[in-house]
């Protein structure tokens, strides 16, 4: 009931100084807002990873050079391993659970000399199987074969992107191009797939047999990334992970007691690897976020200061006419909790707007969810608390004598 | 005279305020008591205590030493909770600069002392206060803002807000210090009217023009009592009725020279 009342005592403080409570709140307003839209970002982001990861087929499991670095100790300088082709062969000839192997090669930014002019996009050497386990498409020609492969031909699928820059609307198939002063054919144009929802082009790459493009383009020592390899089922994924491991293992020459050179992952395990990077980068947003949350409570408890020392009479008056001390800390502190509270609410308001906006006209993901707005609302009235004892405490220490006397 | 309830006893109180190495002696042994119904005015010149002894009495500060009495509690030996409560209760303060919450109607700053009432005797607040405000005159006032009210009316809002709990004690230091001296007239009317409806009155004054509406005068030098007196006092109503009479009577004048002047 004593409660009530105070809170309708501090509702009409706040009403009757509109622009103190205003600025009292901004700190709030803009550190909860701030928050919401990095979790949002961080969590928009986790989001495009794990659909990106998605959009690599289905029932895939990707092998990557290097030791997994679980333990945390590294296995030293005479662990450096590579893949290569070879090891692809070994998988497709041995593997009974795998369906399609193809090795991946790849090189960002060549020069890409045709049609209207040039261009600069990535290269991907692989197989045809590639096609196959990445469920790609062509709308104009064809894929390359496996005798192209073997032979090493100087043949190019473009994607969609390279053909509007070169090409406009004209069918390229039988055209030349330049790849890195090399020059090859078009055989096909690839489906486009569109951009991600953050504005990553997904067709501006070529690809051609790795054979050409080891031996014509990246040069006969270059890195192979990966080899990707998908199952008939899905049950047949962690069979097909533990086949490939034997045999690698088996082809590097590997003892008992040497660790593995290489990781075999599903999309599951490659997922987790990249949730766990956002899940820090979206905790470092939100930590920076917070920092300002911080400094908006610094500020609520900076102006109860000051409207402490400005309404010394007032609190003089209250305590003349009977308040107890206990009853003065209650009316700053509900006060300093409401602020913190409304500037919190504010704050969501902004956090979502501001989110949906950026989603909107950056093409960013964003995702806010319920989970974070509560916490923003909990965080707020903490920060109030916290930041308002102080000073409602020092109003309520005040000597009603001296506090009366105050001009 | 004997079975008329003592409102306030005070018993040799002495009150002394150490400033770093030197100590002043604002009260040097006071003894008086205030009976159920009394209008006392507290005299003495600038320094000589009467502020010191006010706070004391009103519950707002502790003596150095000696003991005090309201409604037979001892008030010195409470704690500062329950030293709040008996100003909530039991006393009624005016001060001279009137101690109105700013931006808040007169109904809601005559309304404030019941918001910190834990006795809860008064359930209407808002009703209370408009009585309370009705006694002092400003019944077509409630609504108005402290910045839309004269001197007087501020003072007339500080003494409904004092009224509002039923106080066994009206406590005024320098309640006309502020205001012209029609208003003070005006005020002290009011306070002589109050005093005749039974409530006990105890005002800080040094202007013998304000004492002389009191009952009984009680004159502190040097933090001592040197004169307690009982007297008739004149009457504030009937001074204000011959003041208006001479002031329309100028204005009368001065209408008939402005007239002639035509
Ligand atoms: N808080 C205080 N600290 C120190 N000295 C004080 C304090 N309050 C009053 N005094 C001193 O006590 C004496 C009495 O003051 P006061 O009661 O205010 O007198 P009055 O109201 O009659 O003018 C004065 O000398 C004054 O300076
Ligand atoms: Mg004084």
């Amino acid at each position: 009931m004593q409660a009530l009342r105070l809170v309708k005592v501090a509702g009409k403080s706040i009403i009757k100084n509109k622009m103190r409570t205003l600025l009292t709140m901004l700190g709030i307003i803009i550190g909860v807002g701030a928050v919401i839209v990095m979790v949002a970002i961080g969590e928009g982001a986790q989001f495009e990873i794990e659909q990106q990861i998605q959009n690599l087929g289905t029932n895939m499991v990707v092998v990557t050079p290097g030791a997994a670095q679980t333990s945390g100790a590294s296995q030293g300088a005479s662990s450096f391993s590579r893949l290569t082709p070879e090891d692809a062969k070994k998988i497709k000839n041995e593997s009974i659970y795998s369906a399609n192997v193809s090795p991946v090669f790849s090189s960002f930014r060549a020069q890409i000399v045709g049609g209207e002019g040039n261009w600069r996009a990535t290269i991907l050497g692989v197989t045809p199987e590639y096609q196959v386990i990445r469920n790609w498409d062509t709308t104009s020609g064809r894929f390359f074969d496996a005798r192209e492969e073997r032979t090493g031909a100087k043949v190019v699928v473009l994607g969609k992107t390279i053909v509007d820059q070169l090409y406009g609307d004209r069918d390229p198939v039988g055209e030349r191009v330049i790849v890195n002063r090399v020059p090859m054919q078009v055989i096909g144009v690839l489906e486009s797939k569109g951009q991600t929802a953050d504005g990553n082009d997904q067709d501006d790459f070529i690809v051609l047999p790795y054979t050409t493009a080891r031996n014509r383009i990246l040069g006969r020592w270059s890195f192979m990334r990966q080899i990707l390899i998908n199952t008939y089922t899905p049950e047949d994924i962690p069979l097909a992970q533990e086949e490939v491991r034997a045999i690698l293992r088996e082809a590097h020459g590997l003892a008992s007691w040497e660790a593995d050179d290489f990781e075999v992952r599903n999309q599951e395990q490659l997922s987790e690897a990249a949730q766990g990077t956002t899940e820090v980068m979206t905790a470092l947003l939100a930590a920076i976020a917070s920092i300002s949350l911080l400094v908006g409570g610094i500020g609520i408890m900076n102006i109860m200061l000051v409207s402490v020392t400005e309404r010394t009479r007032e609190i003089g008056i209250r305590m003349a006419i009977g308040a107890r001390g206990s009853d003065v800390l209650t009316q700053f502190l509900i006060e300093s909790i409401v602020m913190s509270i409304l500037g919190g609410a504010l704050g969501i308001a902004l956090g979502v707007g501001g989110s949906t906006l950026l989603g909107s006209t950056m093409g960013w993901a964003t995702a806010v969810n319920t989970e974070t707005v509560v916490i923003a609302i909990a965080f707020s009235g903490a920060v109030g608390i916290f930041f308002g004892f102080y000073p409602a405490r020092k109003a309520a220490a005040l000597n009603p004598i001296d506090a009366l006397r105050f001009e | 005279m004997s079975e008329i309830k003592e409102v306030i006893r005070v018993l040799d109180i002495r009150k002394t305020y150490e400033m770093g190495k030197t100590k002043v002696h604002a009260l040097q042994g006071v003894d008086f008591s205030v009976r159920e119904g009394e209008m006392v005015a507290i005299m003495g010149a600038s320094g000589s205590g009467k502020s010191t002894l006010m706070n004391i009495i009103g519950g707002l500060d502790y003596p150095t030493s000696g003991s005090y009495f309201l409604d037979d509690i001892e008030i010195n030996k409470l704690s500062k909770n329950q030293l709040a409560d008996i100003r909530n209760q039991k006393i009624g303060f005016v001060f001279q600069g009137f101690n109105l919450l700013a931006r808040t109607s007169a109904l809601e700053n005559t309304e404030l002392p019941l918001l910190y009432d834990r006795s809860k005797r008064v359930k209407k607040h808002s009703e209370a206060a408009r009585h309370s405000l009705e006694r002092v005159g400003l019944g077509d006032r409630v609504d108005h803002f402290p910045n839309e009210l004269s001197g007087g009316q501020q003072q007339r809002v500080a003494i409904a807000r004092a009224l509002v709990t039923n106080p066994s004690l009206v406590l005024a230091d320098e309640p006309t210090g502020n205001l012209d001296s029609k208003t003070t007239v005006e005020v002290m009317s009011l306070f002589q009217e109050l005093n005749a409806e039974g409530v006990t009155i105890l005002l800080v004054t040094h202007e013998d023009e304000v004492a002389r509406y009191a009952k009984r005068i009680v004159e502190l030098r040097d933090g001592k009592i040197i004169r307690d007196i009982q007297q008739t006092p004149d009457i504030a109503a009937q001074d204000l009725k011959e003041l208006l009479a001479t002031r329309a009577n100028d204005q009368g004048i001065e209408e008939l020279e402005a007239a002639e002047a035509d």
